[in-house]
């Protein structure tokens, strides 16, 4: 049996009297995952996080990090986590390297070392030349990488990064998606949330889809998208047709004066739309999905549930 | 029970909050030597020469001890305070929480942290206080337990106010309606022997009271309290104010939701 990561049992959170932020949920992490941790604002996936990283009081439940229970071995559990949360949390006076040095002290990194890490890290995410800049001045996309080098100074075997690329361009965006590519094949176990659901696509191999909270699945990306029955395409045309034709479990709208949408069943062979096409001299110029297909299945699963 | 790593976060946390009020000099260090200053020329030099002698030294003699003491009761108090409502404000306190450090240690490091600012500054207002009247020492042992005691207190203080407070007007509530007139009427000033009867008894609730003539017995030789009374209600003070911190910080109130 693999070595379990994460486990949760039945974690449940109640936000005063009566708000249920968390109905008992239950997953579980394996050790060198990548998993993606999705759900609509206000699903209950910050809450989450925070009763892994002790930030949250759980009202009830278990949570286990590498077997050690919050409750029991809460110092063990914290030395296996690194986290990388939502929203700024350092101190806008100090520099980049204060922050990772200090960081690294209260996870008992004697000083030099820390120092060592510091400079590997904040090389590795290209903030170096800014270590001794006061973080306030940082750029959005850097502050998040800061924030990427603090929790991984004392080298954690889980890391776990809510929406880390929230507002990041688009380079730093696919930077940062190597950079975390390259730790979770050196082994680091990593869980992270996202509302780019083309960036869990990307990245994770697992996904939890928390709505409501309760967790409403848990099972590998690639099995998920199998579950992608009808895909919607669109196609750039030289000229419209003048009828669509009668395809089974095809159909055909027009978009606009230059461009068809087209549901096709994974059951059919998309050759049989190019013949139609071909046989009627239209030329197709351009073909693209009409959306992610992950964020297809995504609403429509949490659609489902809250109807 | 704590091991080494758990020293070396403490350690952090400690150089944390030195570093803090260093960078921030203008505001920590400095203003207690100017307005420490204004006090020994207006009450010591101007006021005082008047008022002549107080229980058998220099009006300035005898208010050196009390006004060192009001540095090192608000510096140590206002250091605690400002940094961990700051930290609670931009939530980097979460860099702790999240971090295997001890409550006990975070406790402590910012503790030291208030206590260090408090005997620096009482350090520099001696300083000043040098040259304007000549420091003489009764006991060492009274004055640097007195000062270590009262210090730890009132960063206690500083962290169980930062813990409650919501906004920033929250912080300054404490030290402007309770803290500075408690400091005035705690003896710094005055003997409490001028006072009525009456009044006597009431300024004997005043907890400052203690430390400030403690303080001055550590110099002068001579206090309105008794030595061992006063010593033992700082501590009882001490115990009381850092199991309740201890408490606050454990169960996450105001930190954790």
């Amino acid at each position: 049996m693999s070595e379990k990561a994460i486990e949760i049992n039945n974690l449940k959170k109640v936000y005063g009297k009566s708000l249920h932020a968390l109905k008992g949920i239950s997953f579980s992490v394996e050790k060198g995952d990548f998993i993606a941790l999705l759900g609509p604002n206000g699903a209950g996936k910050s809450t989450t996080i925070g009763i892994i990283c002790s930030l949250v009081n759980k009202t009830s439940g278990e949570v286990k990090v590498f077997d050690h229970s919050i409750d029991s071995e809460l110092e063990a559990a914290k030395r296996c986590l690194g986290l990388v949360p939502q929203e700024f949390n350092f101190s806008q006076f100090e520099t980049p390297l204060q922050i990772v040095v200090n960081q690294a002290g209260y996870y008992g990194v004697p000083r030099k070392i820390a120092l060592q890490r510091a400079e590997k890290y904040l090389k590795q995410l290209d903030l170096w030349d800014k270590k001794d800049t006061p973080s306030r001045t940082l750029s959005g996309g850097m502050k998040r990488r800061l924030m990427i080098a603090r929790a991984l100074i004392h080298e954690p075997k889980v890391l776990i990064l809510d929406e880390p690329t929230a507002g990041v361009d688009i380079e730093i965006r696919r930077s940062m998606w190597e950079f975390l590519t390259e730790l979770n094949e050196q082994g680091t176990t990593i869980v992270l949330t996202t509302h780019y659901l083309e960036e869990a696509e990307q990245l994770c191999r697992n996904v939890a889809i928390i709505n409501h909270g309760e967790i409403i699945e848990n099972t590998s990306i690639k099995d998920l998208i199998s579950r992608l029955d009808i895909e919607t395409f669109i196609l750039d045309v030289d000229k419209l047709p003048s009828e669509f034709p009668n395809i089974t479990d095809v159909e055909f709208r027009q978009r606009d004066e230059s461009s068809l949408e087209i549901d096709v069943a994974k059951t059919v062979s998309f050759n049989r739309v190019f013949e139609w096409l071909s046989q009627h001299n239209i030329q197709v110029m351009s073909m693209r999905n009409k959306a992610n297909r992950l964020e297809e299945l995504f609403v429509r699963m949490t659609e489902t549930q809250s109807n | 029970m704590y091991d080494k790593q758990s020293f070396i976060a403490l350690q952090s946390i400690i150089i944390k909050e030195v570093t803090r009020y260093f960078r921030i000099w203008v505001q920590t260090l400095l203003p207690p030597a100017i307005t420490m200053t204004l006090y020994f020329v207006i009450f010591g030099q101007l006021i005082g020469s008047r008022v002549g002698q107080m229980d058998g030294v220099s009006y300035m003699e005898y208010i050196t001890p009390g006004i060192i003491m009001m540095s090192v009761i608000t510096n140590s108090y206002s250091n605690v305070v400002s940094s961990f409502f700051s930290a609670k404000f931009q939530r980097s306190i979460e860099e702790m929480l999240v971090s295997p450090v001890p409550t006990l240690f975070i406790l402590l490091g910012y503790v030291l942290g208030g206590v260090s600012r408090g005997l620096l500054t009482g350090i520099i207002v001696t300083i000043v206080a040098a040259q304007f009247v000549e420091i003489n020492v009764n006991s060492w042992g009274i004055l640097l337990v007195v000062v270590l005691l009262t210090s730890m207190l009132f960063a206690t203080g500083g962290l169980v106010n930062a813990v409650f407070a919501k906004k920033f007007d929250d912080i300054s509530i404490v030290p402007t309606f309770i803290l500075t007139p408690l400091t005035y009427l705690g003896g710094v000033f005055y003997s409490i022997k001028l006072l009525p009867e009456f009044w006597q008894s009431v300024s004997l609730a005043n907890p400052i009271l203690y430390m400030v003539n403690a303080f001055r017995y550590g110099f002068l030789g001579f206090s309105d309290i008794e030595i061992s009374t006063a010593l033992g209600l700082i501590l009882v003070f001490i115990v009381g104010l850092f199991s309740l911190a201890y408490y606050l910080l454990a169960k996450g109130i105001g930190i954790r939701s």
